[in-house]
């Protein structure tokens, strides 16, 4: 299938830099599905929601319109594979494209490095573009090998479907979108306590205050365990590190987490070698 | 800062973009209900936005109350009162920050996302990952642009983001 549209993929930081299997993964499935990926040359940080949103919200919106000041020139909308990412990039957008005097504000610290933003860039989520251009249907036809002896734990995390008032993608309580798409590659998709609880990396808490992060994410992690899960499903290479990190240091965990982009290309038939499933702590042993 | 309650910061933090819903608050708890935080800590969301209505700036600003939340949203998406508890905290830590409460650790993500346009650096080992899938060693973002890092720097410098660390050392 081919959209009728250009996406320029922006990388993030934890992606590139740690997990660059999502990355080559989120390339795969886009060759295979005919999303048509441009490269945002000389993006930056998105900057981080927790964080960098925390320490000064005027820089976390001038980093931000400069990024979509980046997609705009290239006249291409904004794919992320990053939670973080589209959390960031799309609340700035909502922010700028609807309010002409923040955006003059931000376009005046634009200036000082010859850009402009106009107002005018969309941003999508890799999971959201999946499910609604793509759709679990076309997901399951492109399905090489079914993952049907895999079982497998979905976590949302969450800045992918909230602040929901903004985004209306889905029920922040009792989403659909990750399931369904999961459940489209024949994956046994179990539920779990807690399933919409947060992994503890977000809003600076991992790198302030990491034992508490740990604790989240071990929460998670027992009735993930508990419920028969194999491995985690995820949309959101901040969550993937906290739940792969976590597993090294706190004992008893052998759950390999999975982005959502190299579970399709399982499915989709991309050599595993592509995906780089081996290389992370909790590894997925083929 | 003065440990006496401030009658102007509950209005100060109402006129920040993101903290206009601050006085909306009818202290019902369904924030700290929600709060996954809360339920691992003694942090309680509702007590920390009373404080800031009621204008108690040092006690808000300096606890490490305020450092606790993942801005995870469960609380504002349950708000019966449609406050925007997350945004409301955001405002209140760029008040900390900008006063010069920021722990060591926060200071230090603040210096690689000044150092390299990135929150977490690219380093060798990483860089050998990505050619062996295929990908080129440094993207074509910032970790491997030069111009754009210097115009990513040359903004923070601007918003006065350098100086906020600097305050800090």
């Amino acid at each position: 299938m081919n959209l009728n549209k250009k996406y320029a993929l922006f990388l993030g930081c934890v992606a590139p830099a740690r997990y660059p299997g999502i990355e080559a993964a989120t390339r795969e499935v886009c060759k295979t599905i005919g999303v048509d990926l441009v490269e945002l040359e000389g993006a930056g940080c998105c900057p981080a929601p927790g964080v960098i949103k925390s320490f000064d919200q005027d820089t976390w919106l001038a980093i931000a319109a400069r990024n979509l000041a980046l997609a705009e020139k290239q006249g291409a909308d904004i794919l992320t594979i990053c939670n973080g990412c589209y959390g960031s990039l799309y609340d700035a957008a909502h922010i700028l494209n609807g309010d002409p005097e923040r955006l003059r504000a931000v376009n005046k610290i634009l200036e000082e490095v010859g850009m402009e933003y106009g107002g005018k860039t969309v941003v999508r989520h890799f999971a959201e573009l999946l499910f609604k251009d793509i759709t679990p249907e076309n997901v399951k036809a492109n399905t090489k090998r079914s993952l049907e002896d895999m079982k497998v734990a979905v976590h949302y995390g969450c800045h992918f479907l909230k602040p929901s008032k903004i985004k209306d993608l889905d029920d922040p309580e009792r989403p659909r979108i990750l399931d369904d798409l999961v459940e489209a590659t024949g994956a046994v998709n179990l539920n779990y306590r807690d399933k919409q609880m947060c992994c503890g990396a977000g809003g600076g808490v991992r790198s302030g205050n990491p034992e508490l992060a740990t604790k989240f994410t071990e929460s998670k992690l027992k009735s993930m365990k508990e419920a028969g899960a194999q491995y985690i499903i995820d949309v959101c290479p901040f969550c993937h590190l906290q739940f792969d990190r976590t597993q090294k240091d706190v004992k008893g965990y052998d759950l390999p987490v999975i982005h959502l982009a190299q579970l399709l290309g399982l499915a989709f038939g991309v050599p595993a070698n592509k995906l780089g499933l081996e290389i992370q702590e909790v590894p997925v042993k083929f | 800062m003065v440990k006496e309650p401030n009658p102007q910061f509950a209005i100060e933090v109402s006129q920040t973009p993101g903290g206009e819903t601050l006085s909306l608050c009818f202290q019902c708890g369904t924030c700290t209900g929600s709060c996954p935080s809360g339920r691992l800590t003694s942090y309680r969301t509702r007590k920390l936005i009373r404080k800031a209505q009621l204008g108690l700036e040092a006690d808000v600003l300096e606890s490490p109350d305020l450092w606790m939340c993942t801005t995870c949203y469960a609380c504002q998406e349950r708000c019966p009162r449609g406050v925007e508890i997350v945004d409301i905290i955001n405002v209140l830590r760029n008040k900390a920050v900008a006063k010069g409460v920021m722990s060591e650790e926060h200071t230090k993500v603040g210096t690689y996302f000044l150092q390299n346009g990135a929150t977490i650096p690219l380093n060798e080992k990483y860089e050998a990952i990505r050619e062996q899938l295929g990908l080129p060693r440094r993207p074509a973002n910032v970790l491997g642009d030069k111009k754009a890092l210097e115009d990513f720097q040359k903004i923070l410098k601007v918003t006065g983001f350098d100086k906020l660390l600097e305050e800090k050392k």
